[in-house]
């Protein structure tokens, strides 16, 4: 084993799944939430507060026997846009792939705006993302924008 | 621009401005002429406002369309709880183009993406409006000959005016300076002061209304309501001190007019309206010309006088 999974592993370590890495450590509780982590029956484990060179303290979630899909990687991409995913089968990193912001996407979260058609009606949120680096979304319908700390997940 | 919709005036570029405006000279030209009579416009205001309902249906009138809808949601099956997507996919049954207005914000995007027919957004909430906006750029051109490297003054509520907002945004592509007149409370929004910087434009902060009227070649007036005020004191103290009246105007630019999407309520008094400079009524009428030019570009026909 190399030292980098070695220190991956710190947690402990999964045969099959995927393990969230490089997330702020205060979004490790809404990474969970909103994937629906807490509901789930496959076996989770997750850190906080770990050393990490890039973030200073980070967070990380492991999960066995689970490969999240589009829609699930974008909202860990909005929950923690520098957050890495580490696909794993039997014990081995068969894939490591930073995950980035799309320029634009629907549903996920909230529309900040009370008075916008999408909290109205039963209409898909669209938003476009004009700033990656501080997270604010312009919604397609009302043109309001939704800064990072209003995000409100679905 | 036919079969599009008109959403918001974000949606335009420069040279589709020019071509609206264009055709609107034609419509004052002549306005009279029945090349939609083939045609059925829908207005459907889910919120009442008679003054932009009449410019539109004027302006389908005189080019012969029929016309149907609805000027108060309260009577309509909206009240039993239909879905607007259901009400717009409906009425783009039986009509040739939909004129709305509504009070939910987005409304006007939601409905261009369910019509079979161009939709054109009369107001949105407070978001957009952008035929006002279009009416006011057309008044712009037309009192001052060009909309290129203008002095505009705003004056009155600049954070909550949707009006104003979309006008600065739109004088952004044109080289304007900002003269922004308001009071503390009410300033432009650091968003819309956002485009401005972006654009690498001018503008200026006042308080007091004196200080821009002799430098301006444009003087934007609109109202300032009272329910924006938490402490009724604040109201009465600023509100007497943004009304224009004509000894104002005395040291003006010649070419100086004054402008107000209207209604007014006393921010310009009467004893201006003899004033030459005087433009805001003009500017009213100048909005049915323009909904008869995006009326008959968005239905794809041309006017006998082309
Ligand atoms: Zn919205």
């Amino acid at each position: 084993m190399n030292k980098i999974t070695q220190k991956e592993l710190k947690v402990s370590a999964i045969e099959n799944g995927t393990v969230i890495d490089h997330i702020p450590s205060d979004k490790v509780f809404q990474v969970i939430r909103i994937l629906g982590l807490d509901k789930m029956l496959n076996q989770i484990t997750f850190g906080m507060n770990l050393e990490s060179k890039k973030l200073g303290k980070k967070g990380i979630i492991k999960v066995s026997n689970t490969y999240f899909e589009k829609d699930e990687i974008r909202k860990i991409s909005i929950a923690a846009p520098h957050a890495t995913l580490i696909i794993i089968k039997n014990f081995e990193v068969i894939e490591k792939k930073k995950i980035d912001l799309p320029d634009e996407f629907e549903g996920i979260v909230k529309c900040f705006n009370p008075k916008c058609i999408t909290n109205h009606q039963k209409v898909m949120q669209h938003f476009k993302v004009m700033d990656k680096e501080n997270l604010v979304l312009q919604c397609h319908y009302c043109e309001k924008f939704t800064k990072k700390e209003n995000i409100e997940f679905l | 621009m036919k079969n599009k919709s008109l959403i918001s005036i974000h949606d335009l570029s420069k040279e589709e401005i020019y071509e609206i405006l264009d055709l609107a000279e034609k419509f004052e030209q002549k306005p009279k002429q029945r090349i939609l009579r083939d045609y059925i416009v829908a207005t459907l205001f889910f919120e009442p406002s008679t003054r932009t309902r009449l410019s539109f249906e004027s302006a389908a009138n005189q080019l012969g369309a029929r016309i149907i809808g609805f000027s108060d949601a309260s009577n309509s099956s909206v009240q039993k709880g239909e879905s607007l997507k259901d009400t717009i996919m409906t009425v783009s049954l039986y009509s040739d183009i939909i004129v709305m207005r509504h009070p939910i914000e987005g409304s006007a995007r939601l409905a261009s993406e369910v019509s079979d027919v161009p939709i054109i957004n009369a107001g949105d909430g407070a978001n957009q409006h952008p035929t006002q906006c279009l009416l006011d750029l057309y008044s712009i051109r037309k009192t001052q000959g060009t909309l290129d490297n203008l002095n505009i003054a705003l004056v009155g509520d600049l954070k909550y005016g949707r009006t104003v907002h979309s006008l600065v945004e739109a004088m952004c592509k044109f080289n304007a300076t900002f003269h922004l007149v308001s009071p503390d409370i009410l300033k432009l929004p650091s968003s819309v002061k956002q485009h401005i910087k972006d654009a690498h434009l001018k503008y200026e902060q006042y308080t007091d209304l004196e200080d821009v009227t002799d430098k301006v070649d444009i003087l934007y007036m609109t109202r300032i309501q009272r329910e924006r005020f938490s402490e009724p004191m604040e109201y009465e103290r600023v509100k007497n001190a943004y009304i224009l009246h004509n000894n104002m105007l005395d040291n003006s630019k010649p070419n100086l007019r004054v402008l107000h999407p209207m209604p007014r309520v006393n921010e310009i008094n009467e004893d201006v309206d003899c004033n030459p400079k005087a433009y805001y009524f003009q500017q009213a009428l100048n909005g049915v010309y323009v909904r008869q030019a995006l009326l008959s570009n968005m239905l794809g026909v041309e006017p006998e006088n082309k």
